[in-house]
């Protein structure tokens, strides 16, 4: 028994020095040597004075959730960069977790630092709106990024993307695509993002709405998750049913990686697809006009870095130096933009 | 149900009344094999149901042959990664496991064989890390569980959580794009008119077959699972075995990574989502005993396969995903029942044949 128990403990040891040996090995495969990709910040502009000039001392706290893709990966970056370039903002992050719950707990520590301002993209507007008016209430302005709260007593300012014009977009450029084909009654595809989120919905709807006033329907319907191997799961049985297709729009750039990946692994191309968000892969993909991408229409993270340059703005009590008020307002909505080969140029470094 | 009341009917008769005692409580090998063996017609009578549905549903697209052959072909393909997870987990469950951490180890493998690092090694460097990182995972998975005793579903419930956090700090939780044209080609190939990904698949299966079926080591796979103290009375090292266990199920994540990613051309830390329930429910409807001992590989491949076959035909039917989630809930409640009811009937047989027996 002991001669087994020996003979065993030093293959254990040959194990164990191989995985060692595997790992040390390994973990020089982790790097990531390419440049991250570049924040989409506004440099402060001091040379006129007015709000880029230093002034009062402003701490910013920030949360958003856990990122697990790249559309909240850029959010949280953009947050970090655009602070940095303000000689007179301290940022304060804290990690929200993985849930609505998580970030509530993260958020009152936060409050105990009395920061000046928090920019906030709550993991669900409604369920963290009890928060915002704790904070309202405390005396600390609260800037909502992207997910609504319901009660206006719970936000200082509410900065958001056009979830239902991103629909809208989409649609419009379809509608025109295929008019100008004159193909009369296109069949459509449509990928959406996580359905269980309410802004998934906003943007069907848009994207149907818009499509039925012009006298089209979508054929067709898949929800993924906004990663990308259910993009190109979604996709590939999308592809199933739909054997001949007009025009697809898929929610999020993401995803679109997986899509169309889907497209080339089933070899077609008798459609034309439009992007969402705006990525620099899409944007990229959409410059070099070799795939079925032809469009993406925006939802851009950097709303993260104006959040961030209004919520300083809103410490030192200055307004938008365009606007007559002297204050900033309540509520601003990013109009979803359409990015194609023409403009794609000038979109490229907004891509994340 | 008559059926399988035959075959076991004969299964004992045949080695007598003598060794009902030893050989009666765990049944007879010709009477477990009959059993599965009905159990897998049966799902195969339910492919073949939802096969009929889609022809009844979808006439038009199903009167054309060569759509009908690219759909067979698109459902394997739809089914190869969750098939070659569910081939691993099929041997955890066997041997009296769970794997809770499939999903996280696939995310963590295509992602660490994804850095731009791995990637300048090329696709041999990129396989190699994807195979070794899951191997490594699962037999971490696998030393934590024999030799640290902790519970499986704890140990492996951690490990989902941990190998997810890593996934994401290496890629940084961005989308890594793979540029390696062999790796992405991997999908995009076919030999024959078939993918490249149904070929792995089968292969993968063949050969987990023939480990449970024609190895001594699935003999004890089955051995471990169905009662760990007799196997270890009979001198097998349970400890190491189930370590092993969890190391192939993180070899087979490991190959899935490099499937996904060649699927996807991208890995990031949030694929391979819920991918542990897929293969367990597979794996599940296909007959495997969660409590261990018994489990066929056919059968958990057919489970994938069914489930395959759903997700295409909501999705030719343009159904919505929750509905088509709901209907998965109702079927693998109702293999479950399905299996109890043969189980009961079963059991039933033998009570009634001991009785007549000793009489």
């Amino acid at each position: 028994m002991s001669k087994i128990n020996s003979d065993l403990s030093r293959r254990r040891l040959l194990f164990g020095g191989a995985a060692v040996g595997a790992g040390a090995l390994l973990t020089a495969c982790t790097s990531n040597e390419a440049a991250p990709t570049t924040a989409q910040t506004k440099a402060a502009d001091t040379s006129g004075g007015g709000n880029a000039a230093p002034g009062t001392k402003v701490t910013i706290g920030f949360s958003a959730p856990a990122a697990d893709h790249g559309w909240i990966a850029a959010i949280t970056n953009n947050a970090k960069a655009q602070a940095a370039t303000f000689s007179d903002v301290e940022f304060k992050s804290v990690e929200a977790g993985a849930d609505a719950a998580a970030q509530r707990a993260a958020l009152s520590t936060l409050i105990a630092q009395k920061p000046t301002v928090i920019v906030l993209l709550p993991h669900d507007g409604k369920e963290l709106n009890s928060f915002g008016l704790e904070a309202m209430a405390a005396g600390i302005p609260v800037v909502n990024l992207d997910r609504a709260f319901p009660d206006a007593r719970a936000y200082r300012t509410q900065i958001m993307g056009d979830n239902y014009g991103m629909g809208v977009a989409a649609a419009d450029y379809i509608i025109a695509q295929m008019k100008a084909k004159g193909v009369g009654s296109p069949i459509i595809g449509e990928i959406a993002g996580m359905d269980e989120l309410e802004l998934t919905q906003t943007r069907s709807k848009g994207f149907t709405e818009t499509l039925a006033a012009a006298g089209f329907k979508v054929a067709n319907r898949r929800a993924a998750r906004f990663t990308v191997d259910s993009g190109q799961q979604e996709a590939s049985q999308l592809l199933q049913a739909l054997p001949r297709m007009d025009a697809l729009w898929n929610h999020d750039d993401d995803q679109g990686v997986g899509v169309l990946a889907a497209i080339n692994q089933a070899s077609r191309k008798e459609f034309i697809m439009v992007g969402g968000a705006g990525s620099k892969q899409a944007i990229e993909t959409i410059q070099a006009d070799n795939t079925v991408l032809k469009a993406t229409v925006t939802y851009s993270p950097s709303m993260a870095s104006s959040a961030i340059s209004l919520a300083r703005l809103i410490g030192q009590k200055k307004g938008l130096a365009d606007l007559v008020e002297l204050q900033v307002p309540k509520e601003i909505v990013l109009a979803s933009e359409t990015i194609t080969k023409e403009n794609a140029s000038s979109y490229i470094q907004l891509g994340f | 149900m008559t059926l399988s009341e035959g075959t076991g009917l004969k299964a004992p008769a045949q080695p007598g009344p003598e060794p009902a005692l030893p050989g009666g409580r765990k049944r007879p090998w010709a009477g477990e094999s009959g059993e599965s063996v009905t159990r897998n017609l049966v799902l195969v009578g339910v492919l073949a149901a939802l096969i009929v549905i889609g022809a009844i549903t979808q006439p038009e697209l199903y009167g054309n042959s060569t759509w009908v052959w690219t759909n067979v072909l698109s459902i394997l393909q739809l089914a190869s990664v969750v098939g070659v997870v569910t081939v691993g987990m099929t041997f955890v469950i066997i041997g009296g496991g769970i794997d809770l951490s499939v999903g996280a180890i696939v995310a963590l493998a295509g992602v660490w064989s994804t850095t731009l690092a791995t990637q300048s090694y090329g696709a041999a460097g990129m396989i190699f890390t994807a195979i070794v990182v899951g191997v490594a995972v699962g037999l971490v998975n696998g030393v934590l569980i024999s030799y640290g005793r902790l519970v499986p579903f704890i140990a492996t419930l951690a490990m989902l959580v941990a190998a997810r956090g890593l996934a994401a700090a290496i890629s940084g939780k961005q989308t890594q794009i793979s540029s390696n044209t062999f790796i992405n080609g991997i999908a995009s190939t076919k030999i024959l008119g078939i993918p490249v990904l149904v070929y792995i698949l089968g292969a993968v299966a063949v050969a987990g077959w023939i480990l449970l079926n024609r190895t001594t080591f699935g003999r004890r796979t089955v051995a471990v699972g169905g009662n760990p103290e007799a196997a270890r009375l009979a001198g097998i090292n349970v400890k190491r075995h189930t370590m092993f266990l969890y190391g192939l199920s993180g070899l087979c994540c490991g190959i899935a990574a490099v499937m996904l990613t060649s699927q996807a051309t991208s890995a990031q830390a949030a694929m391979g989502n819920l991918y542990e329930l897929d293969a367990i429910a597979a794996a599940i409807i296909g007959g495997t005993l969660l409590s261990g001992g018994r489990g066929t590989i056919v059968g958990s491949i057919l489970g994938v396969l069914i489930f395959a076959t759903i997700t295409n035909l909501f999705a030719i039917n343009g159904l919505s995903t929750e509905a088509q989630n709901m209907v998965k809930g109702g079927i693998i409640v109702a293999a479950v029942l399905v299996q109890q009811f043969r189980f009961k009937s079963v059991t039933q047989f033998f009570a009634r044949n001991r009785i007549t027996s000793s009489t």
